[in-house]
C-alpha cells in the first residue's frame, strides 16, 4: 500500500469527522437555546432585581427590548449565534461581567481537576487492571475487582461529602477561602485540588481498572503472546509490549467516552467543595435563571465534549494504525 | 458492568438457553444476590408507613440532630426527624425515578432508533445527528437543565432524567437494528408481505430487546444516582419529601461537625441500589450473551 493514498484517505475521514462535529456543535447549540427560552421565570423581571409585580409593564417592555427578547425566536437565535461565533456570550445576568471572562477565569480551575483526576484514575487504574489481568483468580485480583464494583456505585458527590467528613475530623479542613490558581502556587493549588479530583476519579478509576483487566485478559489468551512466550520473551516483555500496547485502544475509548462523564459529575463535586470551577458556575446560572451565562456555559461544556470526542477519533488513528486504512474504506 | 461496554455491542438474535431459573440462579449467585437486595428494598417502598417507626415528616424537638442510638437507629436530621424513616420513605422516591426514568429513556429512545434506522433515509441522517447533539451534554448536565426548565415535581423529575438516556438507548438499538435489517429473516419477512410496522414490531424488536435490557438496568443505578445528586442540588424533589439527595444537602463541613450521620446513610443507601442493579445488568448480560452459553 502506497502512503501517499494512506494519508488521503486520512485527510477524508478527518474532514468527514469535522464536518459531522460541526453539525453536531450546531445541534447542540438550537437545543441549548431553545431549552433556555422555555425556562420558567421571566429573565427581564430577574434582571431588574424584583419579584414580578413590582416593577410596572412599561419598565419590564424597555428590559426586555434591550435584551432583545421582543424578537421573534428565529431572529433572536441568529443574533445570539452571530455572538457565539465571534466569543461573545453576552453578560451574566448575576455578576454583571461578561460570561466569556467569568468562563475563562474559572475554567483553569476545572481543567486541572478533571487532568488531576484521570491522571489519578490513570495511574491507578491501568496498571491495577494489569495486575489483575496477569494473576487472574487471585486474591488479589478477586479484592480488586470487588473494589472496583464498589467504586463504580459509590456516587462521586458522595465519595466528595465523605472525603470532606474525613478531613474535617482529621484535620479540622475547611473549604480554602481563597482556591490558588495553578501557576501562582502550584503545588498548594495541587494540593488544595486533589480532594475534589479525588472523588470524581475513583469512578474512572474503577472503571479504568476494570476495562484494562478484561481487555489483557483478552488479549493475554491470544496466539501471538503465546508465540511471544515461547520464543523465550520475558513475562514482562510479553505482558507490556505485545499485550499492553494492543488493549489500550479500549480504554483510550472508553477514557475519551468518560470525559463527558467526568464533567457530569464535576457539576456536583464542585458544588459540593465549592471549588470556584465551570460546574459551580453553571449550577448557579442555571438554578439563578441567569439565561445568558446559563446558555453560554452550558454550549461551551457540550463544546468541550464534542472536541473531546473528536480528540479520540483522531488519536485512534495515531495509536492503531488499521484505522487509517479502515477509515477511508468505510 | 459499565455504560461504556454496553455501548457499541451488537445483538444478533439469541436466547438465553433453556436453563431452568434454579440453574440461572446457581450460575449468577451475585445477581440472584443483586435481585434480592432489590426486591427487599422495593416491598420497603410499598410497606413503607408499615416499616417506618415514624413519620418521615415530624421532628423531635428534643433530639435535633441527635447521634445514631436505641430510639433514632440512624439518628435525627436538623428537625429532629428521624433519619431511618426518611430514608425508607425515600427509598420510594429513589426507586420509582430509577425505574421510571430508565424505562421512559429506553422505550423513547429505542422507539426513535428502531424507527429511524429501519426507515432509513433523511430521517435517519436528522435522527442520528439530533442523538449526536444530545449526546454531547453531560448527561447530569442536561438533566439538570431540563429539570430547571420543567421545574421540580416528581413527574418531571423523571422526564428529565430520562431525556439524556433517549440518546444513548437509541443509539444501542441502532446498531441492532442495522444488523438485523439486513439479516435473512426480515427479506424473509418482507418478501411475505408483512407491512414496516409488522416487519419492525414483530421481527425486529424482539431482537433489540436483550441489549436493551442491559442498558435499561445499568441506567437505572445511574438515575438513582443522578435524582439524588439534583435533589442535593436543589433541583429536584423538594422539601418536606424525604429524598435521598435531600437527605445529604447541606454544608458539608457543617454537617461534619454536627451530624455527620445525615450524609453518610443515604449515601449507602445509594451504593446498595446501584451496587444491586449492577450486579443484576451484569448478570442479565451475561445469561443473554450467547458466547458465553457453553461456559
Amino acid at each position: 500500500m502506497a502512503a501517499p493514498r494512506v494519508s488521503w484517505l486520512m485527510v477524508d475521514y478527518l474532514l468527514r469527522r469535522l464536518g459531522i462535529g460541526l453539525v453536531t456543535l450546531f445541534g447542540v447549540a438550537v437545543i441549548v437555546f431553545f431549552m433556555m427560552r422555555v425556562l420558567p421565570g421571566d429573565a427581564a423581571v430577574m434582571l431588574s432585581g424584583a419579584g414580578a409585580g413590582a416593577v410596572s409593564e412599561k419598565e419590564l417592555d424597555e428590559v426586555r427590548s434591550k435584551l432583545g427578547l421582543d424578537r421573534s425566536l428565529p431572529v433572536q437565535f441568529a443574533a445570539w449565534a452571530g455572538q457565539v461565533v465571534r466569543f461573545d456570550l453576552g453578560e451574566s445576568l448575576r455578576t454583571g461581567k461578561p460570561v466569556m471572562e467569568d468562563i475563562a477565569r474559572r475554567f483553569p480551575y476545572t481543567l486541572q481537576v478533571v487532568a488531576m483526576a484521570m491522571f489519578v484514575a490513570i495511574v491507578v487504574g491501568v496498571p491495577f487492571g494489569v495486575l489483575s489481568a496477569t494473576f487472574s483468580g487471585s486474591w488479589g485480583d478477586q479484592l480488586l475487582r470487588a473494589l472496583s464494583i464498589v467504586g463504580l456505585a459509590a456516587p462521586s458527590f458522595w465519595v466528595g461529602l465523605l472525603l470532606i467528613l474525613g478531613l474535617v475530623y482529621l484535620f479540622q479542613w475547611s473549604a480554602p477561602l481563597v482556591w490558588e490558581p495553578f501557576w501562582v502556587s502550584p503545588w498548594k493549588s495541587v494540593t488544595q485540588l486533589i480532594w475534589p479530583a479525588l472523588a470524581v476519579g475513583l469512578r474512572q478509576m474503577a472503571l479504568i481498572a476494570r476495562m484494562t483487566r478484561s481487555v489483557m485478559l483478552e488479549v493475554l489468551g491470544e496466539d501471538y503472546i503465546r508465540t511471544a512466550r515461547a520464543k523465550g520473551l520475558s513475562e514482562w516483555s510479553v505482558v507490556m509490549h505485545h499485550g499492553l500496547r494492543n488493549g489500550m485502544l479500549p480504554v483510550v475509548t472508553l477514557i475519551g467516552f468518560e470525559v463527558s462523564a467526568l464533567f457530569g459529575g464535576l457539576i456536583v463535586t464542585e458544588t459540593v467543595f465549592s471549588v470556584p470551577g465551570l460546574g459551580q458556575y453553571v449550577v448557579a446560572a442555571i438554578l439563578n435563571r441567569d439565561y445568558p451565562a446559563a446558555q453560554g456555559i452550558v454550549l461551551i461544556l457540550a463544546g468541550i465534549v464534542v472536541l473531546g470526542n473528536l480528540l479520540v477519533d483522531l488519536l485512534y488513528g495515531v495509536i492503531d494504525p488499521r484505522t487509517r486504512v479502515q477509515a477511508g474504506a468505510r | 458492568m459499565t455504560v461504556a461496554q454496553v455501548h457499541g455491542k451488537v445483538s444478533l438474535p439469541h436466547t438465553a438457553g433453556t436453563r431452568t431459573l434454579g440453574q440461572m440462579l446457581r450460575e449468577q449467585p451475585l445477581g440472584a444476590l443483586g435481585a434480592l437486595v432489590l426486591v427487599t428494598m422495593t416491598l420497603l417502598a410499598i410497606g413503607a408507613p408499615f416499616f417506618a417507626p415514624f413519620d418521615p415528616t415530624q421532628g423531635d424537638a428534643t433530639a435535633l440532630s441527635s447521634p445514631p442510638d436505641a430510639k433514632y437507629l440512624l439518628g435525627t436530621d436538623a428537625f429532629g426527624r428521624d433519619n431511618l424513616s426518611r430514608l425508607i420513605f425515600g427509598s420510594r422516591i429513589s426507586l420509582l425515578v430509577g425505574v421510571g426514568a430508565s424505562l421512559l429513556g429506553v422505550v423513547v429512545g429505542a422507539a426513535f432508533g428502531i424507527v429511524a434506522t429501519y426507515r432509513g433515509g433523511w430521517l435517519d441522517v436528522l435522527t442520528q445527528r439530533l442523538m449526536d447533539a444530545l449526546l454531547a451534554f453531560p448527561m447530569l448536565l442536561l438533566a439538570l437543565t431540563m429539570a430547571a426548565v420543567l421545574g421540580p415535581s416528581l413527574p418531571n423529575v423523571i422526564v428529565a432524567l430520562a431525556i439524556p438516556i433517549v440518546p444513548r438507548a437509541a443509539r444501542i438499538a441502532r446498531s441492532s437494528v442495522l444488523v438485523l435489517k439486513a439479516s435473512t429473516f426480515v427479506e424473509a419477512a418482507r418478501a411475505t408481505g408483512c407491512s414496516d410496522l409488522r416487519i419492525m414490531l414483530r421481527h425486529i424488536l424482539p431482537n433489540t430487546f436483550s441489549p436493551l435490557l442491559v442498558i435499561a438496568t445499568a441506567y437505572l443505578g445511574l438515575a438513582i444516582v443522578q435524582e439524588a445528586a439534583l435533589d442535593y442540588l436543589g433541583a429536584g424533589i423538594q422539601e418536606p419529601d424525604s429524598s435521598w439527595g435531600l437527605m445529604m444537602s447541606g454544608s458539608a463541613t457543617t454537617l461534619a461537625l454536627t451530624a455527620p450521620w445525615n450524609v453518610f446513610f443515604p449515601g449507602l443507601a445509594i451504593c446498595l441500589v446501584v451496587l444491586s442493579t449492577n450486579l443484576l445488568g451484569d448478570a442479565i448480560r451475561d445469561l443473554l450473551d450467547p458466547k458465553l452459553l457453553g461456559k
